[in-house]
């Protein structure tokens, strides 16, 4: 078992690798396709069935208890200070299996192998395909990393590669500004996210001397009085972390960015595996969020107001990615609305069922743009249902099943969301139950604009930027991306069935998910995990109305857009209501709230320390210069100028004035002589004869 | 008064006043002829000390010799005296100041009475004795080595000092004179070149006949 | 009044006025040749002084020395001549002032 977890993740990483070689070798000649799809495919797919095989192995084990393995003491634990909680600090690298784990290892590994035969058919027309699926395979190891870490260590391990992934991914096609800059913005802004992540593990680690789970759940539920005041700060902490990585407000803005990468990226690791990175760490850190009822609070509230916030802004989108990127956000904010109100179970179920439909329609938009020719404004598509069927068809049934209608696989995971919420709080259930509406409505708004009506679109012009295929009109996609799409939306359908069936239609209590996924939500100290159940009668009311609003969505999305070609009554209202819609349409002006706010005081801050080196720090060091080295160095020079200089000089001043005036003796003048010799007789007989003593 | 004074005085200042003559005349030759009469006195003067073969010499060589060469020279420069050529070089001021003091350091110096004369035995000056072959006077037929006395005999007596007692620096002397002759004939001989040697005895013509219409020129 | 005969500081009396002449001559003349006839009436003062001291001290060491004096002076009169007519042949003048060429 050991050896097969190290071999899920290792073979990824071993696909890029190769690939990333071959790509790095030789970047600008085409590599052999072949030859990289074999190995990008090859490791996935090993990969995944080997996770297979892991889960069923667990599975069949019968008692379910999380098994470990530590491989490598990656920092030794000992740091030598006795007495203290970090005596015995240390993260070594080490894999857990667990029901929560499992989940996560069979969705990352299965939808992750999928869309990497997605994307060989999507990809075939671009360049840098090899570097795209190194790209891809690493993605593929970081997030085995994260879901099968048994620490928060190696869990952040993967948290930063996928982070890094997300940002090579975006950033594909680098030779765009706006692809380049939407890069830098997830990976910025996951950073932001990733701060608070640090320091809840550093808190983590301080509280209870290590970070792995076991050890910290054990603490945990143990004594879970002596840790409810640091709990809380752990806890929000944490979330921080997750709204950025999970695109939550405050920190969702790089989401619809990252539209700007490669439908698959989008597909992969924006809707069904990175972003839900943030529900897994949440909900795999349950015992310590239960224990603040304050951070579970702040959890649901924020995943509520994500979730009806991106809504309101995906009704006015018309790019059909952004469409899809703001129901992510808006599903993502549905999943934390879950974990936060204590229904933990519900929000892997509903990461579950998102992958698959949200996979579904990610790719399904892709093979829409592929067969536009590039094209990703919905005003400028219709009536695409007679070109590409199998799109129209498995679009449509991950619309149904996003929508939450019965029994495909969204309405089961959505309704256990409800309920829950609905049990913790009214008003945040009706949060939950008015954007499910608006979801209903913007999703068939998206369907109906897309597929049906008369195609709006013009002849596509000749080698377009976005996507390079050749001009001519809407076409189907190859098999091996609509094989996919179908593979997704069978799943769709079935996704809900054995697993979360409500109990008044017959279903057990607590579901099959649920008793799956119990040994993740241990007992804090002697107190079993109990499911927010509603009583029967309100379970009634909560399906009978989601499915109600859910309709009510489906329909207005109709009278809307279905029919009518130029969208009169839509435009009416968008012209009646023109501030809100204005509001809608430029995603409530958050960016540029965050531009002129956060980034423009970064640079800000930035222009003033600048200033304060320039001109303070490079001052006092040039003040110092002045006062010791300038007087040193001119007093230095000035010395040698004058005095040593000036001492040379005068020698030889001294030396010609002198010799100037001692050759005045040599005047030539014999009688000159004459008469100095007599003068000097005189002088030295006068001297000798009568000075002399 | 003796006359020996009588005689030192008007000789002395002949001399002095001869001497003074000698540096103050314009024209060389009557410089030349004052300075000869200086010889003339100081060899007088040498006469009253009893050094009779030095007088004689003064006269010949100073006066005979040295003054006809001086002379000659005069008369081979020939230099014309303008009127109005300054006769006293520029440092007259500095030697008549280094002459007076020096005449007055030889007056502190010069006292009467710093030298007492003794008398001493003048004689000697004159007196040269000498060891001849001669007959001895007590025993006659004998020839013996006799000490001869004779006075008044001062030439002999300085050619005996001479070529006795001094006969090294004789010698030199000699060869002095030898090097000075050739010296002064080395230095003072012209250069002639060929053309000269050729036209040598022509241009002495001409020159004569130059020089003839010159002074024909200025005694007009 | 003065003694019989005159006293030897007269002599050398006499000899130092007679040297005193001849150096101002030699310092005050222009003309070169007037010059050298200082220097000999210099050296005729000397020659005073000597005979003087040999007369004083009896003794011919005074005369012989003069004798060489006068040698010498014979010797350097005629040099010093054959100087005086090459530079009369360079320079054309016997002023003493014009023969300054070695000056500093």
């Amino acid at each position: 078992m050991a050896s097969a977890l190290l071999l899920i993740v290792l073979l990824p990483a071993l696909g890029a690798l190769i690939n990333g070689s071959r790509a790095y070798a030789n970047p600008h000649t085409p590599k052999n396709r072949t030859i990289t799809n074999f190995f990008a495919l090859a490791t996935t797919g090993l990969s995944a069935l080997i996770a297979s095989w892991v889960v069923f192995t667990y599975t069949s084990h019968g008692t379910h208890e999380a098994f470990t393995h530590t491989y490598y003491p990656w920092i030794p634990s000992g740091l030598g200070h006795a007495g203290k909680a970090i005596a015995d600090f240390g993260v070594d690298f080490a894999f857990r299996v667990d029901p929560l784990s499992c989940t996560m290892l069979l969705i990352v590994t299965w939808i992750g192998f999928l869309i990497h035969i997605y994307a060989t058919g999507y990809m075939s027309h671009e360049k840098g395909y090899t570097r795209f699926f190194t790209y891809l395979n690493l993605f593929m190891f970081m997030m085995l990393l994260l879901v099968l870490g048994a620490n928060y260590g190696v869990m952040f391990v993967g948290w930063e590669g996928v982070g890094l992934c997300s940002y090579l991914l975006i950033g594909f096609y680098y030779d765009k500004n706006f692809a380049a800059d939407a890069g830098k913005k997830a990976f910025i802004t996951n950073r932001i996210g990733d701060f608070g992540f640090v320091l809840g593990l550093f808190l983590i680690f301080n509280t209870f001397g290590s970070a792995d789970y076991g050890k910290v759940f054990s603490l945990v539920s143990a004594n879970p009085h002596a840790y409810t005041g640091v709990a809380t700060a752990i806890c929000l902490l944490l979330f921080v972390g997750a709204c950025g990585k999970s695109a939550q407000i405050p920190l969702y803005v790089w989401l619809p960015d990252a539209m700007a990468g490669p439908t698959p990226v989008s597909a992969l690791i924006h809707a069904a595996t990175m972003v839900t990175a943030g529900v897994y760490m949440v909900v795999r850190s349950n015992p310590l969020f239960r224990l603040s009822p304050t951070a579970m609070g702040v959890v649901a509230v924020v995943g509520a107001a994500t979730a009806i916030f991106a809504a309101t802004i995906g009704i006015a989108q018309n790019d059909i990615k952004k469409v899809l990127a703001y129901s992510t956000v808006s599903q993502l904010g549905y999943m934390f609305l879950a974990a936060g109100v204590g229904a933990f179970t519900a929000a892997i179920f509903h990461v579950m069922t998102h992958a698959f439909f949200k996979a579904c329609l990610f790719l399904g938009a892709g093979s829409v743009i592929h067969g536009c020719g590039g094209e990703q404004d919905m005003r400028k598509m219709g009536g695409l249902k007679k070109y590409m069927p199998a799109t129209r068809m498995t679009m449509l049934i991950a619309c149904i099943a996003i929508a939450g209608i019965p029994p495909l696989a969204g309405f089961f995971s959505k309704d256990e969301i409800l309920a829950g919420a609905f049990v913790y709080s009214k008003a945040l259930w009706l949060v939950g139950f008015l954007t499910a509406g608006i979801t209903a409505f913007y999703m068939f708004r998206l369907y109906y604009m897309t597929f049906e009506g008369e195609y709006r679109g013009s002849e596509p012009e000749h080698g377009d930027q976005a996507h390079g295929h050749h001009a001519h009109a809407p076409h189907e996609s190859p098999g091996s991306m609509t094989g996919v799409l179908w593979v997704l939306a069978v799943l769709s359908i079935i996704g809900g069935f054995y697993l979360g069936w409500p109990v008044i239609w017959g279903g057990s209590t607590p579901t099959a998910f649920q008793r799956w996924l119990l040994p993740v939500l241990p007992a804090l100290g002697g107190e079993h995990f109990e499911f927010p159940e509603p009583t029967h009668g309100e379970e009634w009311f909560l399906v009978l109305s989601s499915i109600a609003v859910a309709a009510f969505g489906i329909y207005q999305a109709g009278r809307y857009y279905l029919g009518d070609p130029a969208f009169t009554k839509s435009k009416n209202w968008a012209r009646k209501l023109a501030p809100i819609y204005r509001l809608l349409e430029n995603k409530y002006y958050v960016d540029e709230i965050y531009d002129a706010t956060v980034i423009h005081g970064t640079l800000v801050l930035a222009r003033v320390m600048s200033w304060i080196d320039k001109w303070i720090i490079d001052g006092l060091v040039n003040l110092v210069r002045h006062i010791t080295v300038w007087p040193l160095g001119e007093g230095s020079s000035l010395f040698d100028k004058y005095v040593v200089d000036g001492l040379v000089n005068g020698v030889a001043w001294t030396a010609g004035k002198g010799s100037m005036a001692l050759r005045r003796a040599q005047s030539g003048f014999v009688q000159n002589y004459a008469m100095v010799m007599g003068g000097g007789i005189v002088l030295l007989v006068v001297v000798y004869l009568f000075l002399k003593p | 008064m003796t006359p020996a004074f009588a005689v030192f005085l008007i000789i002395g200042t002949i001399a002095v006043a001869s001497s003074i003559l000698v540096i103050s005349m314009r024209n060389p030759v009557h410089s030349a002829l004052f300075l000869l009469l200086t010889f003339l006195c100081v060899a007088v003067l040498f006469v009253m000390k009893d050094a009779e073969f030095v007088a004689a010499v003064q006269i010949l060589v100073y006066a005979g010799g040295i003054m006809v060469l001086f002379l000659f020279v005069v008369m081979l420069i020939n230099v014309r005296h303008l009127p109005d050529e300054k006769v006293l070089s520029n440092f007259w001021k500095g030697g008549f100041a280094v002459g007076l003091g020096l005449f007055i350091l030889f007056i502190s110096v010069v006292r009467p009475g710093v030298y007492h004369d003794e008398r001493p035995d003048k004689g000697r000056l004159k007196r040269v004795s000498e060891r001849i072959w001669t007959e001895s006077k007590k025993t006659p037929g004998k020839f013996v080595y006799r000490r001869v006395h004779r006075t008044n005999a001062n030439s002999e007596a300085v050619g005996m000092a001479l070529y006795n007692d001094y006969l090294v620096p004789f010698e030199v002397a000699s060869i002095f004179l030898l090097v000075a002759m050739i010296g002064a004939i080395v230095i003072g001989k012209r250069e002639l070149s060929a053309v000269e040697e050729e036209t040598a005895q022509q241009f002495i013509l001409d020159r004569v006949e130059t020089e003839k219409e010159v002074k024909e020129a200025m005694s007009a | 009044m003065p003694d019989a005969a005159p006293t030897t500081e007269a002599y050398l009396m006499l000899s130092g006025t007679l040297f005193t002449v001849g150096l101002i001559g030699v310092v005050i003349r222009r003309n070169m040749i007037t010059v050298l006839m200082a220097i000999e009436l210099m050296l005729n003062a000397v020659n005073i002084n000597l005979v003087a001291f040999s007369h004083r001290f009896a003794s011919l060491e005074g005369q012989v020395f003069t004798i060489f004096v006068i040698t010498v002076a014979a010797g350097e009169a005629a040099v010093g001549l054959a100087i005086i007519i090459q530079l009369y042949r360079l320079k054309s003048t016997i002023n003493v002032d014009e023969a300054r060429t070695l000056h500093g």
